[in-house]
């Protein structure tokens, strides 16, 4: 169960997986437990989630007291190592100078990627999600439905332990009965948001998070999820064994050495390793993609960190799981004169269509919030209810002016202090010091509201990454450029949901920080904040307008396959990953099948 | 070859200040608090790869900034922003004036404009107070210092000569207060019950469902 160093690379492998985070520990993970041998790369460096997880540390022992830097972007305790919207020594480009054109990427270079810090919001996309041409006209339809991906998100579900109810509501998927682990009960802030909501026709419900909220029943889920494979089972059974169910302190963007919420360095990787069927090798930053004459990957060469030697090794088949660009970077430096434009891209479309989820946000405060009594708040780190989209029929009747919807997720209550928490007072007193300001502070302690909208962005032409024909990395690859554009839809979806939520905090008596945009264009988050990076390499019904088919399995190149977000078509409101992980398990079911039948 | 950074490309306006960054909606950060690019004058950042289990004290990671005399001045500010009283200590009793000069020493974006304001306004503190009183601002006598605190606490204050100034303490305030209700006094005087391992997560207690009318 080892993790490798260069030299103990073997010399070929079953599989190769480049990246480690959901996509790829997914695919290691079903590819494992199923006896193919994998080599898992990893460009950034080993990370034990156990022993370096900062659990009850609280601000006062940070530097800056916790507060976001260049370093650190979302603050001293994320878990987020060697990360950012900026990694020294591997800048990417803009093709435009305008605001509003550029897109931010964020990296992690860690083992488990950005599962180590994410938010565990654990979405289905629903029916219409994958069929967004056939119901509006705009973008492209995924070439699968829904119920083909339906037993998938059960098993990923099952899997990771996903917290969360049943609503029965328009495109807002069921899981199967059994599969959600019970919601944690909701805060003081999200009741009443919940209560003044319902006024002005907005659901607040459940929402689902990869947090344990009791132990996973070990007795039942691995056969349920592994038939015929006692191995598997015996090795699942012993990985949810050693995961606790969340105690309910400490936030889970720092990680969690207790194992109750899911990073793929906590939940993924420790079974597969102990089948000894999968190689880890850390600090390997993978340029290309190797090929041979026919036209099949033979497998990938990476750069050592370490020593910063270019090595190659070998493999049946190559999984790109990198993130979405960075897979799509892989693709286009694979260039030979065989493939001018990079591999797997006949089409021309590697690159093309990327995604981010459009963000607005608005805070406001309650009085009925104020002076509330002492009790703890911390609950699952992270929210445990949120809106989902609402206004299906509206929007379908073309009443709302863009195409598609979003949800709301919201912070509230008497979270741990930081730098943040008692800033700027003087917009609701004016400005006090002394003993008055220290009794404003225990007054409005715990009576913020702050609401996100998470929305679904259309893919445009406008909107596509290349290569920058003169810049490379420190590592001598050449890095990404890359060209953005917002439609109207996303502008205006952006300037609803401001509106949305000053409607709704003053609906709960609450004053709004600041006013609502009626321009978009002030209200939209940069391209890239929201990390739902997706697209690039798209799925579709044909080779000709898309790179990958609903396998994940390049078109051009039968055994070269990219299970991260690369060939989403679409990027509903749902938070992307546990679709990147419900769909790496499908690809990796018919790489298995595909294998076994000697076609790949 | 670098992108225009992130922070030039937002309206500040849409910079909002959240309650809770890094927790409910992981996504969501307070921009203003950092932007993009380097910029180390006072020695090096702590990195991208920092040791998250070991306890940081002010002056670990870079040089302070503060000569004796500004850190008396700005030790009375902290007392006088945040003083002692029957449920906690003063800022200064918790050294939050450390916390405001490790801050404004940080060799990262941003921090050097909060350095040119927290001393040009300690420096104007003195000033004003010799002028009013003939004495360093930390000599003052409790209602003097109000006399001046008064001035330029204000979010819009009264004459435009303590424009500045109130900028700056507004800066410092802020500064202090999240220097202070990050310590464990000062979450304790707050309120703040959490961080603590349970059993089970019950919700809000019924005198909270009942106060918000849920009951």
């Amino acid at each position: 169960m080892p993790h490798i160093t260069a030299a103990e690379l073997k010399s070929n492998y079953d599989v190769i997986v480049v990246g480690s985070g959901a996509g790829g520990g997914q695919t290691a993970y079903t590819l494992a437990m199923e006896g193919v041998k994998v080599l898992m790369l990893e460009a950034g460096r080993n990370y034990d989630p156990q022993a370096e997880t900062p659990m009850f540390q609280d601000n006062s022992r940070a530097p800056l007291r916790g507060a976001g830097t260049v370093d650190k972007p979302f603050g001293f305790y994320d878990a987020t190592v060697d990360g950012g919207w900026q990694v020294p020594g591997e800048p990417y480009t803009q093709a435009s100078k305008e605001p509003g054109r550029q897109f931010e990427w964020w990296r992690s270079r860690m083992l488990g990627g950005r599962t180590n810090h994410w938010g565990r919001i654990s979405l289905r996309n629903g029916p219409y999600d994958f069929k967004p041409y056939s119901r509006d006209g705009l973008g492209f339809d995924w070439p699968m439905n829904y119920e083909d991906l339906a037993p998938y998100y059960d098993r990923v579900e099952l899997l990771v332990g996903v917290y969360g109810s049943n609503e029965g509501l328009e495109n807002t998927p069921d899981s199967s009965p059994g599969v959600l682990q019970p919601p944690p009960k909701a805060r003081a802030g999200e009741l009443l948001t919940q209560h003044h909501a319902k006024k002005i026709g907005l659901p607040v419900i459940p929402i689902h998070r990869a947090v344990l909220s009791v132990r996973q029943d070990s007795k039942t889920i691995p056969a349920r999820l592994h038939p015929n494979n006692p191995k598997a089972q015996r090795l699942l059974a012993q990985a949810m064994n050693e995961r606790a169910a969340c105690f309910w302190a400490t936030p889970c963007g720092r990680g969690c050495s207790i194992k109750a919420n899911y990073q793929s360095t906590t939940v993924h990787l420790p079974p597969a390793l102990a089948t000894g069927n999968l190689d880890i090798l850390s600090d390997a930053m993978v340029r290309e993609v190797t090929m041979d004459d026919a036209g099949k990957a033979t497998g990938v060469a990476f750069i050592n960190r370490k020593s910063k030697q270019e090595m190659k090794v070998k493999a049946r088949v190559v999984v790109l799981s990198a993130s979405a660009c960075e897979s799509v970077r892989v693709l286009l430096n694979s260039k030979s004169v065989r493939y001018p434009n990079g591999v797997a891209n006949s089409s021309g479309k590697v690159g093309k269509y990327i995604m981010d989820t459009v963000g607005a946000r608005l805070s406001g405060q309650i009085p009925a919030l104020e002076n509330l009594p002492a009790h703890n708040e911390d609950g699952a780190g992270g929210g445990h209810v949120y809106v989902p989209w609402w206004l299906y029929k509206e929007q379908h009747a073309g009443k709302l002016g863009f195409a598609r919807g979003y949800h709301i997720e919201f912070g509230s209550g008497r979270q741990m202090p930081g730098m943040g928490s008692m800033g700027g007072l003087d917009w609701l007193n004016g400005g006090t010091y002394g003993k008055a300001y220290k009794e404003d502070a225990r007054r409005y302690y715990g009576s913020f509201l702050g609401f996100a909208g998470r929305g679904e962005m259309i893919p445009n032409e406008d909107s596509f990454c290349e290569i920058d024909p003169m810049v490379k990395d420190k590592w001598g690859i050449p890095v990404l450029r890359f060209n953005w554009k917002w439609s109207e839809h996303e502008i205006k979806q952006a300037a609803h949901m401001q509106q949305t939520f000053a409607e709704l905090i003053t609906t709960m008596g609450g004053r709004v920080r600041q006013a609502p945009q009626k321009d978009g264009n002030k209200a939209i988050e940069p391209g890239g904040s929201i990390i739902h990076e997706v697209g690039g390499a798209i799925m579709g019904a044909t080779p000709r307008n898309s790179v990958t088919n609903q396998w994940c399995q390049t078109w051009d190149v039968k055994n070269l396959f990219l299970t991260d977000g690369a060939p989403f078509c679409s990027n509903a409101d749902k938070n992307p990953t546990l679709t990147i992980m419900a769909l790496a398990w499908r690809a990796a079911d018919y790489m298995l099948e595909e294998m076994r039948k000697g076609n790949l | 070859m670098n992108p225009t950074p992130l922070s030039d490309r937002l309206d500040r306006r849409a910079a909002i200040k959240w309650m809770l960054a890094g927790t409910a909606t992981m996504m969501v950060i307070d921009r203003d608090t950092f932007a993009q690019g380097a910029a180390t004058p006072g020695g090096k950042g702590y990195g991208t790869d920092p040791d998250l289990i070991k306890e940081y004290k002010p002056g670990d990671l870079w040089p302070l900034t503060l000569n004796d005399h500004q850190r008396r001045t700005a030790t009375v500010l902290c007392a006088i922003i945040i003083p002692a009283d029957e449920r906690s200590p003063s800022a200064a009793d918790l050294h939050v004036q450390d916390f405001v000069d490790e801050w404004i020493s940080a060799p990262y974006p941003g921090h050097d404009a909060d350095r040119a304001r927290i001393l040009d306004g300690l420096a104007w503190l003195d000033a004003e107070a010799k002028k009013r009183f003939g004495k360093d601002f930390a000599d003052l006598a409790s209602h003097q210092h109000t006399a001046i605190c008064d001035d330029i606490c204000r979010e819009t204050p009264s004459r435009a000569e303590f424009k500045e100034p109130s900028l700056f303490f507004k800066r410092f305030r802020d500064l202090t207060a999240g220097g202070f209700y990050t310590t464990k006094e000062g979450m304790k005087d707050i309120n703040y019950v959490g961080n603590v391992p349970l059993v089970t997560f019950d919700g809000p207690p019924p005198e909270v469902l009942k106060k918000l009318g849920l009951a």
